[in-house]
C-alpha cells in the first residue's frame, strides 16, 4: 500500500524544487538541525557527494558556519524550523557588520493548524524577529510558489550579501499527525 | 596548581612562522591577544556573537580544505558555544585546530570565574565529543609542539592552554567587519560582489 500525503500537505514535489533551486545557485554547504519539514532535502544533500552537509546542534551555529564558507569562497545554505530562528538572534549581528550572503529556508510551526501550542509563540513572532535583526523575508505557502520563491531569495542574497530567509508554510508542509 | 602561560607570550609563541595559517578570533582578550601578535590578512576578528568562533572557523576550514585553519578563543566564549566542539567533531575537518586560552575567567566583565575554575575540563569535553586530538597546554614546549603541528592533517585538534588570569592591556584590532571580510577574501584571491 502507498502511503498517503501528510494530511492536509499540498501535492506536488516542493521539496524536490526547493532541491533544485539549490543545485542551481550553486549552493555547496547545506547547513541543519533535523526537521520532518526538511527531511527530503536533507536527505539528498547529505547523499549528494557535490555538497557539504553539516549537522548543526542549534541553529546559531549555522550563521557563522554561513559567514566562515562565505570567507572562505563558499555558498552554503541553512535549514530550520521557526523555533530555531529564536536561537539566532545574537548571531545575526554577525550579518549585520560583516555583511555576507545568509540565505535562511525556516519551516513554519505554531500556525496554521498546530495540535501544539508551546510552538504557537516563537511561530506567530517568527517573521518580526528575522526583520527585526534585518533579515528580508519572504513566504511560500503553495507547493508550485516554492522554486520561484527559494531562488529569488538564493539571488537576493548571493547578488547583494543579504540575510534571506523564505518561510515555508505550516499548510505547505502539512498537518502533523499526533494520534493514529 | 598547575603551571600557567603568559597569554601573549603563548599566542606569540603558536603564530610564530605562521605562514598559510588562518585565524578567527573570539571576541574580547583572544582578539586582542591574536593582534597584538601581528596583524595579519588572514586574520578575522570577532567583536560580538559570542560563540561563534568555532562555528566561524568550522565554515571556513570546511571551504578551504587546503589551508590551515585555528580557531583562538577564550574559556568564557567557548562555553557559551559548547555545541560546537559536537558540530566539529562530526564535520570531522582535518585541516582545523581549536585552541582555548584558559584562565578561569571573564576577562572583559570583571574576571568574574567560569565554570572552568569550578572544574569543567574543556579538552575532555573536546575529547568527549569526538575530537581525536585533544590536550591540555601548560608549557612553552607544548605551544611549540602544537604550533607544528598546525599544519599535519590529522585534525580536528584542541587545545586547552592554562594562562595567567591577568589583563593583558588592550590591543585592539579593526572592528569594521565589511573591511575584516573583504581583506581575508582578497588574501584568499575572492574578489567583491
Amino acid at each position: 500500500m502507498s502511503r498517503p500525503p501528510k494530511d492536509g500537505a499540498q501535492s506536488g514535489d516542493w521539496p524536490g524544487a526547493l532541491f533544485a533551486a539549490l543545485k542551481r545557485a550553486e549552493i555547496r554547504h547545506v547547513a541543519y538541525v533535523p526537521d520532518a519539514g526538511h527531511a527530503q532535502v536533507i536527505a539528498r544533500a547529505i547523499a549528494d557527494p557535490a555538497l557539504i552537509a553539516t549537522a548543526l546542534t542549534t541553529e546559531e551555529e549555522g550563521i557563522g558556519l554561513l559567514l566562515g564558507a562565505w570567507l572562505g569562497g563558499q555558498r552554503g545554505v541553512l535549514l530550520m524550523q521557526s523555533s530555531g530562528v529564536g536561537n539566532c538572534i545574537n548571531a545575526l549581528s554577525l550579518h549585520a557588520n560583516v555583511r555576507f550572503p545568509l540565505p535562511l529556508l525556516v519551516t513554519m510551526r505554531g500556525e496554521w493548524a498546530e495540535f501544539n501550542p508551546w510552538q504557537v509563540p516563537m511561530g506567530r513572532a517568527t517573521q518580526a524577529s528575522l526583520e527585526l535583526m534585518g533579515v528580508s523575508t519572504s513566504r511560500a505557502d503553495k507547493a508550485e510558489d516554492v522554486e520561484a520563491v527559494v531562488a529569488g531569495a538564493l539571488d537576493l542574497a548571493f547578488n547583494g550579501e543579504c540575510a534571506t530567509a523564505v518561510l515555508l508554510g505550516q499548510r505547505l508542509i502539512g498537518r502533523k499527525v499526533w494520534i493514529k | 596548581m598547575r603551571a600557567r602561560l603568559d597569554r601573549r607570550e603563548a599566542v606569540a609563541a603558536l603564530l610564530a612562522a605562521r605562514g598559510d595559517l588562518l585565524v578567527v578570533a573570539g571576541l574580547g582578550s583572544p582578539a586582542y591577544d591574536l593582534m597584538a601578535a601581528g596583524d595579519h590578512d588572514g586574520n578575522f576578528y570577532l567583536w560580538g556573537g559570542m560563540g561563534s568562533a568555532v562555528p566561524i572557523a568550522l565554515g571556513l576550514a570546511l571551504a578551504r580544505p587546503d589551508r590551515p585553519v585555528l580557531a583562538l578563543t577564550g574559556d568564557g566564549e567557548m562555553l557559551m558555544g559548547l555545541g560546537a566542539l559536537a558540530t566539529v567533531a562530526r564535520a570531522a575537518p582535518r585541516n582545523l585546530t581549536v585552541v582555548v586560552l584558559d584562565n578561569g575567567r571573564y576577562g572583559e566583565t570583571g574576571m568574574q570565574e567560569s565554570h572552568t575554575a569550578s572544574g569543567t575540563k574543556l579538552a575532555e569535553v573536546a575529547k568527549a565529543c569526538g575530537f581525536r586530538r585533544a590536550t591540555t597546554i601548560q608549557t612553552l614546549k607544548g605551544i611549540a609542539d602544537l604550533r607544528r603541528n598546525l599544519r599535519a592533517t590529522g585534525g580536528p585538534r584542541f587545545a586547552t592552554v592554562a594562562i595567567v588570569a591577568d589583563n593583558a592591556p588592550r590591543v585592539l584590532p579593526p572592528r569594521d567587519g565589511v573591511f575584516l571580510k573583504t581583506r581575508l577574501r582578497a588574501s584568499l584571491g575572492l574578489r567583491s560582489i
